[in-house]
């Protein structure tokens, strides 16, 4: 049976290789050399999960984890069309998630998560395992004398009023290039009226397209950026505490909560070692680990409660919609039209 | 499978009551199942055509949110209804959307309509797509595309495992409610099945409570199921009986038959005996005329036995006063104890000592007392017969100095049985059986035991009115 | 004693009849109720032998009528049947005693003597032989004006060998007769009551002789 098992993870992985034609940004092993790892595809920052990664083989001795990092089109295109075998896909992009569960990519995972509250999950399939506010990150170097805005209502009036100083100061991801660039607009233009007010606002102001959120914030670190739009709080939080430079503006009409989530391949050469790794990110240390980094709690009682202005964004069948040819082409066609005005874009 | 049936096999079943039980457990347990497939269907048509309703505003509403636009289609999928869609048991959803033959967005290769979709009233079908059993529903709607109006379909499936398992989930709750009734029902089925038989358990007591010859029918009340029942067991009884008068009748004719011609042959043997002188002939003739007075009393104690035990049967107890019977009695057996020489003396008799029993019974319980202290009484020796009241018994004590008791006294009481010591005295040994079995009849009891000094003292007690 | 016997079984009643007549009572025999109606209307009796099935009747029936005519001649039932029935009704009817076929005589002439004695007597129970009165009723000697009683079988012996006075008697015959056939007795139990019976009679004027060899006989002295 061992024996099997490890043949077919031999074969996989010799299968595996030559497909692998998807752009990795970063790979990295955890736990013991020998052995084989489980295999784990993940938008997740490294650095930013490491601590966790490396709990997980503390408290699994002999077990190793060899953690893939790649954009989430990466990681859709991969397990979509490309037939990379992992253990465990991790990714932030919620529509994409889903839309290969739907597909039937995920394998049914018969496990107890008792804390996880229902819209975090999707059949026994799709497990959220952590709770990602999104939010605006602003230099108070460059605001300086300004208000903070309250509300993107606030935040239009600010631009507008002060176009010379934020003129190419402000950073924004490129849905054209991020799958959570695209869908966070989505999610904007479905629940608010004044979103395309803001994009015809920082069109106007040049603003400059990003593939991530860490990209943004570096920006903003140097001091490119004043503004920094739709930025996953998880990677503020690394910066932010001795950065005091970095104020985040937290929105009184709303603040997105995308739901990172997991699932294991129908196609996982290991799929006891990726229900091991998931049942342990469920369970409440790691969920401790995973909410004091993103500064808000998935699970209730693992870490601080959401403020109550926070919308977490339901893993459901509803999320289909965003990947839709037609609704994408619409969307991204309204984008450019809003955003990429007479001037160039970067 | 066997098992089973042999539950069904009154031959296997010796018990009713656990028959009627075991029949109504697999009755219900039968009922049970028919109800899980039975709610099982309805509920999965229920929810099947329910779910073919959402399915249908579904794709209808998707259908209109197509608007044509200058360069082509420009769809609006509602976030909303898919929300909805995949809120049952998060169901899978798949959907395509084409102009002509042509898929422009959605899944290419969602299995197509088995028939031209109509414009705006939705067909369902069902297809197998990508490992999974979808529900799938379509609407067509003619539409202005480049100035041609061209034929837009739009393709909605989902997979119905929530509605699935929604429709085993009803089924189950109702076989579990089922089962439910069914626990609570046992112990009142077992009741119902105790309160059915218990006419029958009811018969049973009443012939059981019978004395072993009551042969009276039985007028026991019964339902209706039970009366063929009580007629063959009456007709058996009235048979029974009528082979038993048949038998009795038939012992009295015999012996009156019989008993003449005895007569005639005694008295002339003891003719002869007195005419011989010799001593030869004289030996055998006495022999004879002892054999013809053992047949004869033999005889009398086999009729007393039968008509004891008719009469216990037909038991009619009359209040009669047990010491008038016994000065009656002791009349009649007074000339015998005279002829040897027998002192007879009475205590007790005189003042009356009331009970309740049948006179004829106790006359034969009595004379066989009686005979019997005379028969094994000393050669000129003496009987005392004694009356008196004990608590609510009457004892009557019949005392003698015979050669008393060399067998266990209890064992003389079985009929045919004689003891040991009685050496060339006549007698039939059933003497004692009768007196038993008459005391048993009135509930009193007979015992024989040592006489205080000598002899046998045979005591017999009746209940006091 | 006079007897009337009713009995449809002629053998038997002849039989019956001679046995009495050897106790020396005299018989008349009846076979059906009517011929003992005539019997009873031209004699008197001291005591009647009443068979109940009889071809012109029941005995129990024939009884009832007497009683009812108020004749109340001592009558022992003789029943064939010995059903406790028949002997209770006999007795409800008036009988005196009963007895059951086939009898003992011993016992019969014991219920005769029974009966006589509670109905106080017949009209001749007394005789006289040498120098003694016997009552055998009263079971006495009288001799001179010493009344002697005697008991059962000292009795049942004399009335034996006064029924034929002076004739021997073997011991043989006097213990066929004195003894019930259910008793087995020796030979010699009889000189017991020979013996006692011989001790009553002292100074009667009659001697009960022993002839070595032959038996007993009374004679006067």
């Amino acid at each position: 049976m061992r024996l099997a098992a490890l043949a077919a993870g031999l074969i996989a992985l010799v299968l595996a290789s030559p497909a692998r034609a998807f752009e990795i940004e970063q790979e990295r092993r955890f736990g013991p050399a020998d052995g084989t790892p489980i295999q784990v595809l993940s938008t997740t920052d490294t650095a930013a999960f490491a601590p966790v990664l490396e709990d997980f083989v503390a408290r699994h001795p002999g077990r190793s984890i060899r953690y893939v990092q790649a954009a989430s089109t990466e990681i859709f295109a991969a397990i979509h069309d490309q037939d990379a075998r992992f253990d465990l896909v991790i990714s932030s992009a919620m529509d994409l998630q889903m839309k290969l569960a739907n597909d039937g990519f995920a394998a049914e995972v018969e496990m107890e998560a008792p804390g996880l509250p229902g819209w975090a999950r999707w059949r026994q399939q799709l497990w959220g395992m952590a709770l990602e506010p999104v939010v605006t990150l602003a230099s108070r170097q460059a605001l300086r004398d300004l208000p903070l805005p309250r509300t993107r209502r606030d935040l239009i009036a600010l631009l507008r009023e002060n176009p010379d100083r934020f003129r190419g100061r402000i950073a924004a991801y490129d849905p054209q290039v991020s799958g959570v660039g695209y869908f966070l607009i989505a999610q904007d233009d479905q629940v608010s009226d004044g979103f395309w007010r803001l994009a015809e606002v920082m069109g106007r102001l040049n603003a400059r397209l990003f593939c991530c959120s860490g990209q943004m914030i570096e920006e903003l670190r140097s001091g490119r950026v004043s503004i920094a739009y739709n930025v996953v709080a998880s990677y503020a939080a690394r910066f932010r505490p001795d950065d005091p430079d970095l104020v985040q503006l937290g929105f009184e009409d709303y603040i997105f909560a995308i739901v990172r989530s997991a699932f294991v391949p129908v196609n996982a050469p290991d799929p006891e070692g990726a229900r091991l790794l998931l049942s342990y990110l469920l369970s409440d240390p790691a969920q401790r680990l995973i909410a004091a980094s993103a500064g808000v709690a998935l699970v209730p009682g693992t870490g601080p409660a959401p403020s109550p202005q926070l919308r977490p964004i339901r893993l459901d069948a509803g999320l289909l919609v965003y990947d839709d040819r037609l609704r994408r082409a619409g969307l991204l066609a309204e984008w450019r039209a809003a955003l990429v005005q007479p001037q160039a874009g970067p | 499978m066997n098992g089973w049936l042999r539950l069904f096999d009154p031959a296997r079943i010796a018990s009713l009551r656990r028959r009627l039980v075991w029949q109504f457990l697999v009755l219900s347990a039968a009922l049970v199942l028919g109800l899980f497939l039975t709610v099982g269907w309805v509920a999965d048509r229920a929810s099947r055509a329910s779910q073919d309703a959402v399915l249908g505003a579904a794709v209808t509403a998707i259908t209109e949110g197509i608007r044509s636009v200058d360069d082509g289609l420009e769809l609006d999928l509602p976030y909303a209804t898919f929300s909805m869609l995949g809120a049952m048991g998060d169901e899978r959803i798949f959907y395509a959307l084409a102009v002509a033959d042509r898929v422009v967005t959605g899944y290419d290769d969602l299995p197509a309509p088995p028939e031209p979709a109509l414009d705006m009233v939705p067909i369902f079908w069902t297809a197998d797509y990508r490992g999974a059993r979808l529900r799938l529903s379509a609407v067509a709607r003619p539409m202005l595309i480049d100035n041609r109006l061209r034929p837009v379909t739009v393709t909605l499936g989902q997979t119905r495992l929530g509605q699935a398992a929604i429709a085993r989930d009803t089924a189950r709750s109702a076989a579990w409610a089922a089962l439910v009734f069914l626990v609570v029902a046992l112990p009142v089925a077992l009741l119902a099945a105790q309160a059915v038989l218990s006419p029958i358990r009811s018969l049973a007591e009443v012939m059981g409570r019978r004395g072993p010859r009551d042969l009276r029918p039985v007028r026991h009340p019964t339902p209706r199921e039970l009366a063929p029942l009580l007629r063959a067991l009456n007709g058996l009884i009235a048979r029974l009986r009528g082979a038993l008068d048949l038998a009795e009748t038939f012992i009295f004719e015999a012996a009156h038959r019989i008993r003449t011609p005895l007569s005639l042959v005694r008295t002339e043997a003891e003719l002869a005996l007195s005419e011989t002188t010799d001593e030869a002939t004289r030996i055998r003739l006495r022999r004879m005329v002892r054999a013809i007075g053992e047949s004869s009393r033999s005889a009398n104690q086999i009729l007393d036995h039968a008509m004891v035990m008719y009469r216990s049967d037909q038991f009619a107890a009359a209040p009669l006063d047990l010491a008038a019977l016994t000065r009656a009695v002791v009349r009649a057996v007074a000339p015998l104890a005279d002829m040897r020489d027998i002192a007879l003396s009475q205590a007790g008799l005189d003042s009356p000592c009331p009970i309740e029993g049948d006179e004829r019974m106790l006359e034969i319980a009595l004379r066989n007392i009686l005979d019997n202290a005379v028969k094994y009484a000393a050669p000129e020796g003496r009987i005392a017969v004694s009356l008196r009241r004990e608590g609510p018994m009457a004892v009557l004590r019949v005392q003698n100095d015979g050669r008393g008791l060399s067998d266990d006294p209890a064992q003389l009481m079985a009929r045919f049985r004689r003891g040991g010591n009685v050496g060339d005295i006549g007698g039939s040994g059933l003497g004692l059986t009768i007196v038993t079995e008459v005391a048993a009849a009135h509930r009193g009891r007979f015992r024989l035991e040592p006489g205080e000094r000598e002899g046998t003292c045979a005591l017999l007690h009746l209940p006091l009115a | 004693m006079r007897f009337l016997l009713v009995e449809d079984s002629n053998e038997l009643a002849r039989a019956v009849a001679s046995r009495l007549a050897m106790e020396g009572h005299g018989v008349d025999h009846a076979a059906t109720l009517e011929d003992a109606r005539h019997f009873l209307e031209s004699a008197p009796y001291d005591l009647i032998l009443l068979d109940i099935s009889l071809p012109d009747g029941d005995g129990r029936d024939f009884l009832a009528s007497e009683r009812a005519a108020r004749r109340d001649t001592p009558v022992i039932m003789m029943t064939a049947s010995a059903s406790v029935s028949d002997r209770v009704s006999t007795l409800d009817q008036g009988a005196d005693d009963y007895i059951t076929k086939p009898f003992d005589f011993a016992e019969l002439q014991a219920r005769c003597r029974a009966v006589l004695r509670r109905r106080d007597g017949a009209a001749d129970s007394r005789r006289h032989f040498a120098g003694f009165t016997f009552d055998a009723l009263a079971a006495t000697v009288l001799i001179g004006d010493e009344t002697r009683e005697l008991r059962a079988r000292e009795l049942r012996l004399l009335e034996i060998l006064l029924s034929r006075p002076g004739q021997a008697y073997s011991k043989a015959h006097l213990i066929d007769r004195l003894f019930s056939f259910d008793e087995e007795v020796s030979d010699n139990a009889i000189e017991v009551y020979v013996g006692r019976l011989r001790r009553k009679l002292e100074g009667s004027g009659a001697r009960l002789e022993t002839l070595r060899g032959v038996g007993y006989r009374l004679i006067p002295e």
